[in-house]
């Protein structure tokens, strides 16, 4: 375990949107971070997948300057994490609707565009913004709690970029809204990509970090395990092998033997196994056939993020 | 079925503190305080305290003195307490009792004339008494009444042998002389009486006489030298009595918003912000402030359309009195919310300390009904320190430099609860 810090002075500090130096975060006898070092680059999107109490959280908060770390630093653009300079810098969409509910969606923009400086006409133009992005112009005069569950969910979100900043921290930002919904988020979030925004984006659900990540960090109890592109954390955890899932009808008793037997993974009635080579999908049927079990369902897929982390934990990633 | 009903609502009662609280201990808490008040729990009987100024110096003018420092619910002064400036205080004269009187100190004065001694009584029409002059407060309906009749029964128990000698005056006078022999034994018992006054634990001693002394043995006369021309004595205490108990609500209401918004994640937001938490809550305690003056200001105006409360003539003082209040009372408010974990803590324990604070600090009844010990008590809460200085400025029509102490008081307690409130915020500041 890795917690001891490493002192660096402000002017070595690297420039770089974030660089993280051996964190580490206790609440009480709980590690929440890790020893966790990080580092990221202009424009780049960085997806922290892991499951609840991974400590992305935490690691976001750090960042955002509202954790004070037990060791470690947490630089963004050269200055510490908290500081004015660092604040500036940096927007923060939190997992919590932390909006005004009496407000309208206008006044809660106006207010928090006003908490980071800004006045006059930068701010109006800056409210314009946020309502176009957040597709939010006809609502402009609602109340934030009068807002639908997605739309609240938008507003959030603008309320953290109302001072356009460098560095955006998204902690889970499409928890709890519809598909419908979660895709207007999601071409938001493209939208900032376009203009060159750096970007960490939390979440447990693999297929958001897939489709928005440029590079994806997994965590696991305050430690990130992996951190690479999507492709190579697959080729890194499985080469070129693919992945069989079975749907198996039969006694339980009898079905977890036989799969246990054959290396596979059983949950539920379905059993996940890997293969180096599709030829091996006829030996599992014939084992499944002579073992005197009925194959109900079968198909052959490439891993994915989920069963990277299911490698590298042996848990799912939303358990 | 009705048990598992029972049981239930049972469970949830115990896991709901707040409910608890409100259930038992404020109803506790106020059952105490208006046991204390106007129970005589501690047998605190309120004392009312007054002023003698004794011009007359004679054996009767000392008698009735003497009469009224024995009767058990007054508190007799007769100079001012010492203090560093003046360490003997010299006695109170006319002048300086009237301005006691009219300083609020006491709410009562009794001036002994000169010549008292020698026509003490007030008998029949054509009666030669010398009147003592009663003066008071109008705001006290009851101590000058009581004051009046407490002065006739110690008329008639401390001095009874000038009470026979002027009766046998004016006996002589309205049925005609008395026989050398009856004059005798008129001598020889007012002797027996004066000997009988000059024990030490004879004045005041009723025992034996009759101690409901019809009015009118002693001339008073009585005059107001506080709010004499008030049109409603009591609307400026209410405005300002009912005004800061609901001040303490709204503050404490208000100031609750940092508890939703440390809920919502939205505290959060602002504080990676370019916003501070001091700067956030110095922020809140300018609006809260704000809102309290507003609040005290349209409670006054009311007053004014409605109950003819000299409101504009006040304006300096007002001003003064109000912003130092609602400067506490916001201080107050940012206390308690940034001490309370939920909404529902907030309540409560606003609940609690505002209507005990009220109880005490005069909101609910005024001060000068309760014991000496709760009068002091009261000197704890923003409540009496307000109302004190309202009175001083509506009712006793006092410059604003005599209101020197309630401000200093209540300004000294706004600094020391935001203080508090700040170093207790930290909690908000970093995890």
């Amino acid at each position: 375990m890795i917690n001891q810090s490493t002192p660096t002075s402000p002017t070595a500090l690297s420039s770089l949107p974030l660089k993280i130096d051996l964190l580490v975060k206790r609440f009480g006898n709980v590690t929440a971070v890790d020893g966790i070092s990080l580092e990221l680059r202009d424009g780049e999107c960085l997806g922290l997948l892991g499951p609840n109490g991974a400590g992305k959280s935490t690691l976001i908060r750090a960042i955002a300057g509202r954790v004070t770390p037990d060791s470690g630093r947490v630089a963004v653009f050269g200055s510490e994490a908290g500081s004015p300079a660092s604040r500036a810098a940096l927007g923060w969409v939190p997992q919590d609707l932390a909006l005004y509910p009496r407000l309208t969606a206008k006044e809660n923009l106006s207010s928090f565009g006003r908490y980071y400086g800004l006045k006059g006409k930068k701010l109006e133009q800056a409210i314009a913004w946020g309502l176009e992005w957040a597709a939010l112009e006809d609502r402009a005069g609602d109340l934030a709690r009068n807002l639908s569950g997605g739309m609240r969910r938008r507003l959030n979100m603008a309320a953290g970029l109302i001072h356009q900043p460098r560095l955006v921290l998204m902690d889970e930002p499409t928890v709890g809204v519809d598909p419908q919904s979660r895709n207007r988020i999601f071409e938001m979030i493209e939208a900032l990509r376009t203009q060159g925004m750096t970007i960490i984006y939390t979440t447990h659900y693999m297929e958001e970090a897939e489709r928005l990540c440029d590079r994806i960090a997994i965590m696991d109890h305050g430690r990130i395990i992996a951190l690479n592109t999507r492709e190579a954390l697959v080729q890194n955890s499985f080469g070129s092998r693919s992945q069989v899932v079975a749907r198996l009808d039969g006694p339980s008793e009898k079905v977890s033997a036989w799969v246990a037997e054959r290396g596979g993974r059983l949950t539920d009635s379905t059993a996940e196994f890997t293969i180096e080579h599709p030829a091996e999908i006829t030996a599992l049927l014939d084992g499944a056939a002579s073992a005197g079990l009925e194959l109900v369902d079968l198909s052959l897929r490439r891993p994915n993020l989920e069963s990277v982390f299911l490698h590298l934990t042996g848990r799912e990633l939303r358990d | 079925m009705i048990i598992p009903v029972i049981r239930t609502a049972l469970l949830a009662l115990r896991r709901d503190r707040v409910s608890m609280v409100l259930s038992f201990v404020v109803p506790i808490a106020f059952f105490s305080i208006f046991a204390v008040i106007f129970g005589g729990a501690h047998d605190s009987v309120p004392k009312i305290k007054l002023i003698v100024v004794d011009e007359d110096q004679s054996s009767a003018s000392h008698q009735l003195v003497k009469g009224l420092e024995n009767e058990g619910s007054l508190t007799v002064t007769t100079k001012p307490a010492p203090t560093k400036d003046q360490p003997q205080p010299v006695d109170y004269t006319a002048a300086t009792a009237e301005a006691a009187v009219t300083a609020g100190d006491v709410s009562v004065a009794l001036i002994v004339p000169h010549g008292f001694g020698e026509h003490p009584i007030s008998f029949g029409p054509e009666s030669e008494g010398t009147a003592i002059q009663l003066l008071n407060d109008q705001s006290d309906a009851i101590a000058p009444q009581m004051v009046a009749g407490l002065l006739q029964k110690a008329a008639m128990t401390a001095m009874p042998a000038a009470m026979a000698e002027q009766g046998m005056k004016y006996a002589g006078k309205y049925i005609g002389e008395f026989t050398p022999e009856q004059q005798k034994k008129i001598n020889s018992n007012l002797e027996e009486l004066r000997q009988f006054e000059s024990r030490p634990d004879a004045a005041g001693a009723s025992a034996g006489l009759n101690s409901s002394a019809s009015g009118g043995i002693i001339a008073v006369k009585s005059r107001s030298v506080v709010g004499q021309n008030k049109k409603s004595p009591m609307i400026s205490f209410y405005a300002a009595a009912i005004g800061v108990m609901f001040l303490l609500f709204t503050a404490s209401g208000s100031a609750g918003a940092l508890l939703d918004e440390a809920e919502s994640g939205a505290l959060d937001r602002v504080l990676s912000s370019r916003v501070n938490m001091t700067g956030l809550l110095a922020g809140k305690l300018v609006f809260n402030i704000l809102l309290a003056f507003t609040q005290l200001t349209v409670m006054f105006l009311w007053g004014w359309a409605v109950f003819k409360l000299d409101f504009f003539s006040h304006i300096p003082g007002f001003v003064v009195m109000g912003l130092c209040t609602a400067f506490a009372v916001a201080a107050f408010g940012m206390l308690l919310a940034s001490i309370c974990r939920t909404r529902a803590q907030l309540g409560a324990l606003s609940t609690l300390l505002i209507l005990v604070m009220s109880a005490i600090g005069g909101s609910m009844f005024p001060r000068f009904l309760m014991p000496q010990a709760m009068q002091k008590a009261g000197l704890w809460t923003i409540n009496a320190w307000a109302i004190d200085g309202f009175t001083k400025v509506f009712w006793r029509d006092l410059p604003v430099t005599a209101l020197w102490q309630q401000v200093s008081v209540l300004l000294a307690i706004g600094i020391v609860l935001f203080a508090i409130a700040r170093r207790v915020a930290r909690r908000w500041e970093y995890s």
